[in-house]
């Protein structure tokens, strides 16, 4: 097997492929801080990604900024977009909260086209990959692989600080009872805004290396289905697990494809039985799931030599 | 961690699997019995609508291959949703390339999602064959000579409707009305370009424009009758068109009427809006309108039926698409038949540049495909038509965009 893979290049659709799967986990990670650790709705993420894709795709093609300046960017200014929106947002809980940032997907991909002379309109603005620096024997699919999963690795590990220590504390406390968690003297405020600001930097971050993968940026890529979908990766994945995006991430790739490849006539129908198969063997997504079982395993485990050695005395 | 990596590897194996034998061959995509031919379509989605040409064509190549194929070989025609977005485009266009290993790309369907794939398919030499999109870019052989349009181009047919009122209404009063999109704005810069500057601002008494989402256009109508205007050019999809012709009618504007050709079905345009309320309309075409009764007894038009029925039987019988598919996989067929044995992707595009005045019996009596090296647009030819109450009625020569 591993002979053989060295005889046959890795199919680089197949490597464009997980790039965008990649994307996909950062995005639904900037989300499941939102959502799965804090609480709050968005049906609206969808407008962060294209943002982000859009302040990169400008900034590369206008000014010709190298690529790897215009994903901070991206970042930045979503972090401020989101940070602004959160604040009036303050106000919305649940479901109108839910309302209020679908109304964004359902905004963005219009003002997109409004902004023409920046945006090229609906025909968008066509980009170049960037080639690997260095004189790396790498092809601009495979370079752009590894600087999304260098990009992933970091978010990741600085989003699993932020989750895991007093701030993430402070955040979860808001979602399972925002008024305890005031009586304890958490701004929750100031933190609801926050934990918005991040997640659309996520997204943002997402959106931007999602322009340079996929080389090309129009206002059909980010419609209203781009949110919903992201949403239902967070949830299949696992609320407020950090592995859980990568799980989601995998799922909205590759099950609407095999749902295709399966039936031609009714790819979404096939789709839907997916998500209902999952959501019911799964209640608390793929993550949930293998901590489940793990923890099962850890439970019926042989209990070893040592610990039984020191439970007798 | 450990089930992600099993699902890796099993993945990659898999892809292996399939790659893998592909080295074999020397021309890409072609066996001694079959040739792939891939496509994307937007079967699920905003513009679902339109998924039904990637299906018509399926069932004219499934009619050819019980025929026995071209020269011998069976048509594999591979078509994959896009759902009309540009990533999941690149994403099925890649998996036919590189996975799938198709000879050649055909009728990928869209503005937005052929744009996506465009520097991509250049790259990698691969056929990129009528596109079904309106947009002026794709006859570009200069920079992309692996891409080929098919339909007449939204300026021309602006461009067409500019020199009739030139000629014979020169002291016209133009309003326009307008869909605010790259569709829109190119008809009406087909239209500004065709009067010529001085021309423009002199005519056109009154520009309005709606959005795709909007509810009604009744308003538009109204300002365009008070602005005086005695020529409307009617840049509208049916939804609209039928609601804009109703609304003159209604409030009795009688302007000379250009409606584009977009709306131009008997079916869903003219009769929901009303058969007093159109009558005198002007459009161009190119194709038999299949819901009108003058071609009723027409061969070309009887074939495509008894076709539909045997092929397609789910299929609408009044829906232009599925005649504009069935005419757009023969063109194909054509392409692949000059290609005789060499079927080389170099020979494929060789072949489609290669079209000579070849006539298709759903394209209006004189209208001819004709390509070149130079030349990627098939389609130039339209011809204007005015409905008279029952059909719509061609009149005057044909005009050639392709002659100047």
């Amino acid at each position: 097997m591993l002979g053989y893979r060295f005889d046959v290049p890795f199919p680089d659709f197949l490597v464009y492929q997980f790039s965008v799967t990649l994307t996909y986990a950062i995005a639904i990670l900037g989300l499941n801080m939102l959502t799965g650790y804090n609480g709050q709705f968005s049906l609206g993420h969808g407008a962060f990604y294209a943002v982000g894709a859009y302040v990169s795709a400008i900034m590369m093609d206008r000014w010709n900024v190298p690529y790897g300046w215009t994903i901070p960017v991206a970042g930045t200014l979503c972090l401020i977009i989101g940070f602004l929106f959160g604040l009036p947002a303050l106000r919305l809980e649940g479901l109108y909260l839910a309302l209020a940032t679908f109304s964004l997907a359902l905004a963005v991909p219009q003002i997109l086209k409004y902004f023409e002379h920046w945006t090229g309109g609906s025909q968008g603005i066509v980009l170049n990959k960037p080639s690997a620096p260095f004189g790396l024997r790498l092809n601009p699919d495979q370079w752009l692989y590894f600087v999304t999963l260098g990009v992933l690795v970091l978010l990741f590990w600085l989003g699993a600080n932020l989750l895991r220590g007093r701030v993430g504390r402070a955040i979860v406390a808001i979602r399972d009872n925002h008024i305890a968690a005031e009586a304890m003297g958490i701004n929750t405020a100031l933190y609801k805004s926050l934990v918005f600001g991040v997640s659309a930097a996520y997204t943002g971050v997402a959106g931007a290396l999602s322009a340079s993968v996929i080389a090309y940026v129009a206002p059909d890529s980010f419609n209203v289905f781009l949110s919903v979908t992201l949403l239902i990766g967070s949830v299949i994945g696992g609320l407020a697990s950090i592995s859980g995006a990568v799980f989601g991430a995998l799922f909205i790739q590759f099950v609407p494809n095999w749902a295709q490849d399966i039936s031609k006539a009714a790819p979404w129908a096939i789709y839907g039985v997916f998500l209902i198969g999952f959501m019911y063997v799964m209640p608390r997504g793929i993550a949930g799931a293998l901590r489940l079982a793990a923890a099962g395993w850890w439970r019926r485990r042989p209990e070893p030599p040592a610990a039984a050695a020191r439970s007798r005395r | 961690m450990l089930k992600k990596a099993l699902l890796l590897t099993v993945l990659t194996a898999f892809a292996l699997a399939t790659v893998a034998p592909a080295g074999a061959q020397t021309v890409v995509g072609v066996t001694a019995t079959e040739i792939k031919l891939g496509n994307t379509n937007p079967y699920s989605g905003p513009a679902s609508a339109y998924g039904t040409i990637g299906k018509v064509i399926g069932a004219y190549f499934k009619k050819v291959n019980e025929e026995g194929g071209v020269n011998g070989r069976k048509v594999n025609y591979i078509t994959y949703d896009d759902a009309y977005s540009p990533p999941k485009a690149v994403e099925m266009v890649r998996k036919l390339v590189e996975q799938d290993q198709v000879a050649a790309l055909f009728q990928t369907l869209g503005t937005p999602t052929n744009s996506a794939i465009h520097k991509y398919v250049n790259q990698q030499k691969v056929p990129h064959l009528f596109v079904a999109t309106g947009a002026t870019k794709w006859n570009d052989p200069q920079h992309f000579p692996w891409t080929m349009g098919w339909q007449p181009n939204y300026q021309t047919e602006g461009k067409i409707y500019a020199q009739y009122i030139m000629k014979n209404f020169p002291d016209a009063k133009i309003g326009i009305l307008y869909q605010n999109d790259d569709y829109g704005k190119d008809y009406r810069k087909g239209m500004h370009d065709g009067l010529g500057e001085a021309n423009a601002k002199k005519m056109i008494v009154m520009e309005q424009t709606y959005e795709v989402t909007d509810p009604t256009i009744d308003s538009q109508i109204v300002n365009l009758k008070n602005s005086g205007a005695n020529v409307f050019f009617n840049v509208t999809i049916p939804k609209f068109a039928v609601q804009a012709i109703k609304k003159a009618h209604d409030i009795g504007w009688k302007p000379a009427h250009f409606l584009n050709n977009v709306s131009s079905s008997l079916a869903t345009v003219l009769k929901p809006a009303g058969v007093e309320a159109s009558r005198g309309l002007i459009t161009a075409l190119y194709m038999k309108e299949i819901t009108d009764p003058q071609w009723k007894n027409d061969k070309g038009y009887q074939d495509w039926v008894a076709f539909m029925k045997k092929y397609y039987p789910e299929g609408a019988l009044d829906d232009q698409s599925n005649a504009f598919g069935y005419t757009v996989a023969q063109a194909m067929t054509q392409v692949l038949k000059q290609c005789g044995t060499d079927l080389s992707r170099e020979n494929i595009m060789k072949q489609a540049a290669n079209l000579k005045s070849v006539e298709f019996p759903l394209l209006l009596p004189g209208i001819k495909v004709t390509t070149s090296p130079t030349d990627h647009a098939p389609i130039e030819q339209e011809q204007l038509a005015k409905f008279d109450g029952e059909r719509w009625a061609t009149f005057g020569e044909l005009y050639d965009a392709g002659k100047k």
